[in-house]
């Protein structure tokens, strides 16, 4: 395939928010030659988005935290669908993890005796996020980005994956576009790592750029890898709501973790209504209490606004569909009450929370030291993705690996704030090392040119396309966007979820017939049109898995099934194309924990 | 809501223009907004490098009404809509189509600084002690987004078009950073001075009114590495002292 500009390398990470360039790193640590192929520029992947923190157990800031800990709270939160490995790993970790990146450069906020600050955070037991006031994510990226371009890794910016390179049984690289120049590329690798985020374009309503149209699900389902926990996408219960421009724009998380509270339109603190058994003992019993908890108290209990993200943001539409919402149907998150508490609190908001404070009052015209915000849920996240190996990350299909969002089984039914930085770097780590040791037992594959030929084939038929039947690629992306937040969003029933299954049949007719204008380089319409293939695909996967899962648990809501289900407390979804190219769904045991890690939630709870 | 006008940059680095476009206001509308619409509605190949929309990432530079800003942030009702609204590719970078500009010469600048070099870990538990107080500074710097709105409307770039001699406020700032790290022991003032030409740089404070971060690129990481190249390379007593010690 000479016709294509090609590059070789033993692994090809695709993706450089924060997996993608840890992946990167430790690859190339590890001594092999690494390409790392990103859809933008580098430094701008949605990691950057992210605002809590890091979830570490480090103790810096409570010394009872420890691994054992985090790894409870993680399997709790995610109602103990993870798999326990992964969540075992992760927690013990992370912490060297986050040492890492203070050694790599990153500036963490400090305590008073110059060690890693770490704060509060929904579903931790303890204050548990190292931070950067509300700019962790870009402190991480920054510092990733910063130490990677030093390690001889090419990167290739502006560069998109629309599928990948097979050959006898294995993935043996990847075929993409410049979004420049609009032309094909070819990468040869021994070992290809996945890194490419979320689906949450598939939603109208989302925190997600452009770029999250689950890429990485959808190559690897297309190449044969299992995806699993499909069903589980965690609405963030608290976005932006108004100006309409803004809605869906992540409010963090932190604004409650410093003390903020949830009222509706009668002034009702309505998170104290509702409290699930699991987390009664865990709970705050008054306000005062769970004020005393933000502030460090350590004898006091977590206020209900910090219980799991999927429980506050079923209370939060609850409390709207009643009629309790505010003008433009969210609800009130209140930082500016803390006046009542602290002298300086417009100073102290202001230093915890200076994004929040810009945000608002740029876009919105808010100022959160003296006005509530109105926030509603948001689609944020992922739970489920390529089905990896705990250890490796590889997937089902041998060369091919996942990390971070695209990659399940840390985070089961929901994730908890905080863990998905902590994922990206402890699971970006071992995908890199275990892509380059596979590397370095495996030469590179000559196949997969039929692939290509095809793949560059259906990418240029957009531009063929013409006639009464063409279609707008943007208009069938708002299509699908309605559609799946109106049929398989935050509140799930059988018959919505099978018509939106219709509805994609028909979209992906649709999507066969866009059509572009203009030329190859940098054409967003063309783009949109190539992504829609992968946002189809994942859509389904998502509707397919939800309509199995006949019961109601952690992220995912049946108003059908509103109860948990016994026959689905160990299961996973595992979907797959099928012989025949239909997607295929299938249930698996959720993989059964040792004695010693049942005796160690078991002390826990 | 009213209608707006817009004058859109449409080209490529063989030459363009601006083509006029119109298309409906909403209540918080930002620019970013109306060029989707703009694209969804009209122009469906009309090239723009967005991400996060929330100011967060620094994808969508661009020059509104002749000011280097993000389109992400900048709300329609500040802009007057009487008249038509130009919006155009950040200028001090080649143009690559429409609203996207070359930016690939920042990221070959920040390769070639010296990279962070910390101190051995002298804590018991093998970490570092670093006090807040001395890293608020730096944390300042490290706010920056790299939107390169600094970098577009400095004049030495835009206008001298010094590439080769100056790294612009961006990677000054960078450099600011890594000096004040509490942690780091590698010394980038020589090569500031003569590589990075923070000479050039006439404190005029370009940069710092455009940043959208509010870092006060000038007085708080400019000045201090100007000193700090002044103390280093011409300061007379310092210079004879390290004659006589050569000695």
């Amino acid at each position: 395939m000479s016709e294509y500009q090609t590059n070789e390398y033993d692994v090809v990470v695709v993706g450089a928010g924060g997996a993608g360039l840890r992946a990167a790193i430790e690859a190339s640590a590890d001594g092999v030659s690494v390409g790392l192929v990103c859809k933008s520029l580098l430094g701008k992947a949605h990691t950057v988005m992210a605002e809590g923190g890091i979830a570490a157990a480090l103790a810096t800031t409570d010394d009872r935290d420890d691994w054992k800990v985090h790894f409870t709270d993680t399997l709790r939160g995610g109602q103990y669908l993870n798999h326990w490995r992964m969540a075992e790993l992760h927690a013990k970790e992370a912490p060297a993890c986050v040492r890492e990146l203070e050694g790599w450069g990153a500036l963490f906020d400090r305590t008073k005796d110059g060690r890693i600050l770490q704060r509060n955070f929904g579903g931790h037991r303890y204050p548990r996020l190292a931070h950067v006031g509300d700019r962790t994510g870009l402190e991480m990226i920054r510092t990733l980005q910063d130490h990677g371009v030093h390690q001889g890794i090419a990167v290739h910016m502006e560069c998109t994956v629309v599928h990948l390179l097979r050959d006898a049984g294995r993935v043996v690289g990847a075929f993409g576009y410049d979004r420049n120049t609009g032309r094909f590329r070819v990468f040869r690798a021994k070992a290809v790592v996945l890194a490419t985020g979320g689906i949450g374009r598939a939603y109208k309503i989302t925190s997600n750029s452009w770029e999250y149209t689950g890429d990485g699900h959808s190559l690897a389902y297309h190449a044969g890898a299992e995806l699993m926990d499909m069903e589980f996408v965690q609405f963030h219960p608290t976005g932006m709501v108004w100006p309409p421009g803004v809605r869906g724009i992540l409010v963090t998380e932190s604004v409650r973790g410093e003390g903020g509270v949830l009222r509706n339109s009668l002034g009702e603190r309505f998170m104290f209504k509702d409290i699930p058994e699991l987390y009664q003992k865990q709970t705050a019993a008054t306000e005062e209490e769970g004020w005393r908890y933000t502030q460090g108290d350590r004898d006091a209990r977590r206020p209900p606004e910090l219980l799991t993200r999927d429980h506050v943001a079923r209370c939060i539409v609850r409390e709207t569909k009643e009629g309790r919402g505010t003008p433009h149907g969210g609800v009130w998150l209140d930082i500016a009450w803390i006046k009542e508490k602290l002298s300086n609190a417009a100073e102290h908001i202001q230093r915890k929370l200076p994004s929040m404070y810009h945000q608002f009052k740029q876009l919105a015209d808010i100022d959160i030291t003296k006005q509530p915000m109105e926030v509603g849920p948001t689609t944020h996240y992922v739970m489920g993705g390529v089905r990896v190996d705990p250890d490796t990350q590889m997937s089902t299909v041998p060369g091919l690996f996942a990390a971070g969002e695209c990659a399940a089984g840390l985070h089961g039914a929901n994730r908890l704030g905080g863990n998905s930085l902590s994922d990206l770097l402890v699971f970006g780590k071992r995908a890199g090392h275990f892509a380059a040791t596979f590397a370095k037992e495996h030469a590179l594959g000559a196949g997969g040119d039929d692939g290509i030929a095809e793949a560059a084939r259906a990418s240029l038929r957009p531009f063929d396309e013409s006639g009464p039947n063409a279609e707008n690629p943007y208009a069938i992306q708002a299509d699908l966007q309605d559609m799946m937040q109106a049929n398989v969003g935050i509140v799930r029933i059988a018959g919505e979820m099978e018509r939106a299954l219709d509805g994609l049949a028909k979209l992906r007719a649709r999507a066969a017939r866009t059509h572009v204008r203009g030329h190859r380089e940098y054409n967003p319409g063309w783009h949109t049109a190539l992504d829609l293939e992968h946002l189809l695909t994942v859509s389904e996967a998502v509707a397919r898995a939800a309509i199995q899962r006949r019961e109601s648990r952690g992220a995912h809501f049946r108003d059908d099934h509103p109860a948990k289900g016994d026959a689905y407390a160990k299961v996973n979804f595992i979907v797959r194309k099928g012989k025949d190219g239909a997607m295929e769904v299938s249930s698996a045991p959720v993989p059964e924990m040792p004695a010693e890690h049942k005796q160690i939630v078991k002390e826990m709870a | 809501m009213p209608k707006a006008t817009f004058q859109i940059w449409r080209g490529d680095a063989r030459g363009g223009g601006f083509q006029e476009y119109s298309t409906e206001t909403s209540e918080g509308m930002v620019v970013l907004d109306a060029v989707h619409q703009i694209q969804a509605e009209h122009a469906p190949d009309l090239a723009v490098r967005w991400n996060c929309k929330a100011g967060k990432c620094g994808s969508c530079s661009a020059e509104i009404n002749g000011v280097p800003r993000l389109m992400c942030m900048t709300r329609m009702n500040q802009l007057p809509v009487d008249k038509p609204i130009t919006v155009e590719p950040m200028r001090a970078f080649p143009a690559l189509r429409d609203l996207v500009s070359d930016v690939s010469w920042n990221f070959e600048v920040k390769k070639r600084i010296k990279a962070f070099k910390p101190r051995p870990p002298d804590a018991p538990d093998g970490t570092w002690r670093i006090q807040q107080a001395d890293i608020d500074r730096v944390q300042e710097f490290r706010k920056c987004i790299e939107c390169y709105l600094c970098q577009d409307v400095c004049h030495v770039l835009r206008e001298h078009l010094l590439h080769e001699k100056f790294v612009g406020p961006r990677f000054l700032v960078h450099i600011a950073a890594l000096e004040m790290h509490p942690l780091d022991t590698e010394d980038r003032v020589e090569e500031m001075a003569q590589a990075g030409g923070v000479g050039y740089c006439n404190i005029t404070k370009c940069c710092t009114n455009v940043c959208p971060e509010s870092i006060k690129i000038t007085d708080n990481a400019i000045i201090p590495l100007k000193e700090r190249a002044v103390d280093r390379l011409y300061d007379p007593i310092a210079k004879l002292l390290r004659v006589l010690r050569a000695k």
